[in-house]
């Protein structure tokens, strides 16, 4: 009995831990925990776009075992992750870091969404207030008198 | 001022355009990870011999101190790309008298070495890497991938995937002869 019962608890590892197999899990599951979350965070180099926590590919399998080895010796989350980075480059994180080269990534967005809030406060409170017809000038009343008088001598070319 | 916005359309079609100009370009591999270790001294690993293989093992320090730039090729038995790639290389060492080192990724023994006995070795030193490790002290994303290391153990060009067809040889060659890989009337 307890041993169904061993074999049902375990038939369902696998639905809860994606692609992360049990011979690859710590004992320890306060550290097993610190390594699904780094998992998460770092990007599988062959089927870009996964993480590695979820993806099945050989490297991912490898780079899970490492970031696991690695907390085991003791390192912290930033400590590992910087581990991979050093072989893999930036690429490797998920989240790319915040540094010159990627400001515009970064603050694309924002500058855009505030470029256009700005673009649409302008042309409405354009519209909002109607041009008012202002009084004419001194200079067009005197061409709109000289005209009148003009005309009213029969003459108005 | 209305003269002034009518300009934004364009230069909004310019910004968009030359991104799509870029993001569209054929020559463009979005799927490149770029490599951090270009310029940068080779990774510290020390792999044993392929059992049955009569070669020595490869470690960093058999990268460190040699006469001209030397190649590094990631190569497996189970790896189909790596046969083709294997003629390639063969003819590199046998025209150009590159000097080729190997380290063989997550293999069997006895395949690798049956493989190597079938198709030739153009290695003069192989490393067996059996858990991947140094392959991932390479940053390797997969098999085969090949590294020109100067006399001095410092990276200097990656090769993701097989060397094989005019394009991907006449690049490597490229590379090769920049490198100073090939081996010159003098230096033999």
């Amino acid at each position: 009995m307890k041993r169904l019962l061993l074999a049902l608890a375990l038939s369902l590892v696998p639905i809860a831990a994606g692609a992360v197999e049990p011979d690859e899990m710590l004992a320890d599951p306060a550290l097993e925990a610190r390594a699904r979350e780094i998992s998460k965070d770092l990007r599988c180099v062959v089927c870009q776009n996964q993480d590695i926590d979820s993806s099945n590919a050989g490297v991912a399998r490898d780079l899970r075992l490492l970031v696991r080895e690695r907390l085991l010796a003791g390192g912290s989350d930033a400590e590992v992750i910087e581990f991979i980075r050093a072989r893999y480059g930036d690429y490797v994180l998920l989240k790319p870091p915040l540094e010159p080269s990627t400001y515009a990534l970064w603050f694309a967005p924002v500058a855009l969404i505030l470029f256009g809030l700005l673009a649409g406060v302008i042309v409405l409170s354009r519209n909002r207030k109607p041009e008012a017809v202002s009084a004419l000038n001194e200079d067009d009343e005197k061409a709109v008198s000289e005209f009148l008088k003009r005309s009213d001598a029969g003459d108005a070319s | 001022m209305r003269r002034e916005i009518a300009v934004l359309p364009l230069l909004a079609a310019v910004i968009f355009g030359g991104f799509f100009l870029w993001g569209l370009n054929p020559d463009r591999d979005p799927s490149e990870i770029p490599s951090v270790l270009i310029s940068q001294p080779a990774p510290e690993f020390d792999l044993g011999p392929v059992d049955g293989v009569d070669r020595p093992g490869l470690s960093r320090s058999d990268l460190v101190s040699n006469d001209r730039a030397v190649v590094v090729n990631v190569f497996a038995s189970w790896c189909v790309p790596c046969r083709a790639e294997h003629a390639v290389l063969t003819r590199l060492v046998e025209r150009d008298g590159i000097r080729l080192f190997g380290i063989n990724y997550k293999d069997k023994a006895e395949d690798a070495a049956k493989w190597l006995s079938d198709l030739g070795n153009p290695y003069e030193r192989i490393g067996s890497d059996l858990t991947g490790r140094t392959g991932i002290e390479w940053g390797l994303s997969g098999v085969p991938e090949t590294f020109i290391v100067d006399g001095n153990g410092v990276v200097l060009f990656r090769y993701v995937g097989p060397v094989v067809g005019p394009e991907a040889e006449a690049r490597f060659m490229q590379a090769l002869e920049q490198a100073g890989a090939i081996q010159t009337e003098a230096g033999s």
